[in-house]
């Protein structure tokens, strides 16, 4: 059944689109992270220009975020403190974000930095979790004991000041490198239009470490309301949001999320963590692919932006 | 002032060029001179009918007529971006402005173009998608450059794949040898806003009548209150589209709640 989007000037296969958001959601409940580096790319490859989907995304990364995060406040696994710290270095990390984006744009190389950035990111996020989770398993077989917390193995930012304690997370760690996670964050995300779950995850775990019972929690937390702001600022802005496309994958999104999420109960950390490398390194590989392979057409038409 | 002679040349060779004595009148009307872009909209066909209404003193033409129909979208500003490698990675090397040029071109005949009438005039008049003129910037300067210009190919190329700039010369059947009928197939990508149709008349491969005609393509329904409110009213839009995240979002989970 096709049905036309108001904002993307577009005729769609509506469920097409929401089986997108049903395989993203199951990811996304799955892993704990919202999908947009799955999902911006996918709604591209239907047609729908970058910019809408970009800010469309936004919307249905919010939808999985909330189902996501009401259950693990359902079962006490969010870290509120340890989120609302993030997010105080998310905002600025946003502002930055964005303010670099536009200066990337006016110098017209943004779609290379993009695609740059999503392969320098996620194939170094993929890679090392690929390779952490592979050697958490070997250990797991040879049967010594998973050593997920190692009370005597400090870094050197633990003797940072200004130290607080979040008692849910049970961890005793100084603010800064929360500020710093949170910031880096909310820049990469403005830059890249992704929410940044994927990035937050293993380094909440294996900087901060968070304990996995909270961190899934917490991160669907901040994503939730980075992502709804998000939502906001895009319609105010650019008025780029399509409301239509972003109700159908949220509906498809947090239905996918839930069967998402009892899959990934079942499944051992490791195992989980080892497939989500592999998924964050393939779709990275695949970037760098687009960029070094001889494209089938070598000129491409957009519209002008702005009145220049 | 220098060129007033020439304009009075102009002018007086002017109705030495057109046919002499063509009193041949040109009728056209398009089926819906409002499309409706709804939720449903997967593109649509208009049918454009005309007649050629001959006076008894017009001349007998031994080829018969011929009728050309060119459909202009809404002007467009639009960027053509080329690819090259560097250091090994495919980049934007180069981009061409395309000033003002229309949204969608469909040029519709009864039969090839270069059987109607001859390169000369069909160029002239712009008749043809290699023929019609595409104004182009890089950087600063404007330049309506030469038809073979790669970005204008390119452009021209990727305008067809996509069905929003035609060239059909099977489009225009005559039903009597007066009485013509044309399709402008309008894609569903094709851009909101006022459509104009010039229809010509030729004979014997000259120009001899004209015509025009219009439509509009236009959203309506939920498709014109949602682009109208994120235009509009986009913070009430944007928080609206929040708040149906976050309680699509609670719904699923308790919907699917299990404890």
């Amino acid at each position: 059944m096709q049905i036309y989007l108001p904002i993307a000037d577009l005729p769609v296969n509506i469920f097409v689109i929401l089986a997108i958001g049903l395989a993203v959601g199951f990811i996304s409940g799955m892993f704990g992270i919202g999908g947009g580096f799955l999902m911006t790319p996918l709604l591209i490859f239907l047609g729908v220009t970058p910019a809408v989907a970009v800010a469309s995304v936004t919307g249905h990364i919010a939808a999985s975020s909330m189902s996501g995060a009401v259950s693990y406040w359902r079962r006490n696994a969010v870290d509120i403190a340890l989120a609302f710290m993030l997010l105080g270095g998310g905002l600025v990390g946003t502002v930055f974000g964005v303010w670099l984006f536009t200066l990337l744009r006016s110098l017209g190389q943004l779609d290379l930095t993009i695609g740059l950035s999503y392969v320098v990111l996620l194939c170094i996020v993929g890679a090392l979790m690929v390779a952490e989770s592979l050697r958490a398993i070997i250990r797991a077989r040879q049967g010594k004991p998973v050593e997920l917390r190692r009370p005597g193995s400090h870094t050197w930012f633990h003797g940072l000041p200004f130290k607080v304690r979040f008692k849910r997370s049970r961890i005793y760690v100084s603010a800064i490198p929360v500020w710093a996670i949170g910031f880096i964050i909310g820049f990469v995300g403005a830059v890249m239009g992704i929410g940044g779950g994927f990035l937050l995850v293993p380094m909440l775990i294996y900087l901060l470490r968070v304990p996995t019972a909270t961190v899934i929690g917490t991160s669907m937390v901040l994503t939730l309301i980075t992502m709804a702001s998000a939502t906001v600022l895009h319609a105010v802005t650019n008025h780029l949001v399509d409301a239509l496309l972003a109700l159908i994958l949220m509906v498809g999104g947090v239905i996918g999320a839930q069967f998402g999420a009892r899959a990934g109960a079942r499944i051992s950390g490791e195992w989980l963590r080892l497939l989500l490398g592999l998924l964050v390194l393939a779709v990275g590989v695949r970037f760098a692919l687009d960029l070094v392979l001889t494209p089938d057409e070598l000129y491409f038409i957009r519209p002008l932006e702005g009145g220049s | 002032m220098k060129l007033r002679p020439l304009a009075l040349c102009l002018a007086l060779a002017a109705p030495a060029l057109a046919t002499p004595a063509a009193a041949e009148r040109l009728v056209a009307s398009v089926s819906n001179h409002r499309v409706q872009v709804s939720s449903s909209f997967t593109g649509e066909e208009l049918v454009l009918f005309g007649s050629i209404e001959r006076a008894s003193n017009d001349p007998q033409r031994r080829g018969g007529y011929d009728v050309i129909a060119i459909v202009n979208g809404p002007r467009q500003n639009l960027v053509t971006y080329r690819k090259d490698r560097v250091l090994g990675i495919w980049v934007n090397v180069d981009s061409r402005v395309f000033d003002n040029v229309p949204g969608y071109l469909a040029v519709l005949a009864n039969r090839p173009l270069d059987m109607i009438a001859n390169a000369e005039t069909l160029r002239r008049l712009q008749l043809g998608l290699a023929n019609v003129v595409l104004l182009q910037r890089a950087a600063v300067t404007i330049a309506d450059s030469s038809l073979d210009d790669p970005f204008r190919l390119a452009f021209l190329k990727l305008r067809q794949k996509q069905q929003l700039y035609q060239e059909a010369t099977n489009g225009i059947t005559f039903l009597t040898p007066t009485l013509y009928r044309a399709s402008i197939p309008l894609p569903a990508e094709s851009p909101i806003g006022d459509y104009e149709i010039d229809v010509r008349l030729f004979a014997d491969g000259a120009p001899i009548a004209r015509t025009n005609s219009a439509f509009e393509v236009f959203k309506t329904g939920i498709e014109q209150v949602m682009t109208s409110a994120a235009r509009d009213h986009s913070l009430v839009y944007g928080l609206t589209t929040a708040m149906m995240a976050l309680v699509t979002g609670w719904f699923a989970s308790v919907v699917f709640r299990r404890d």
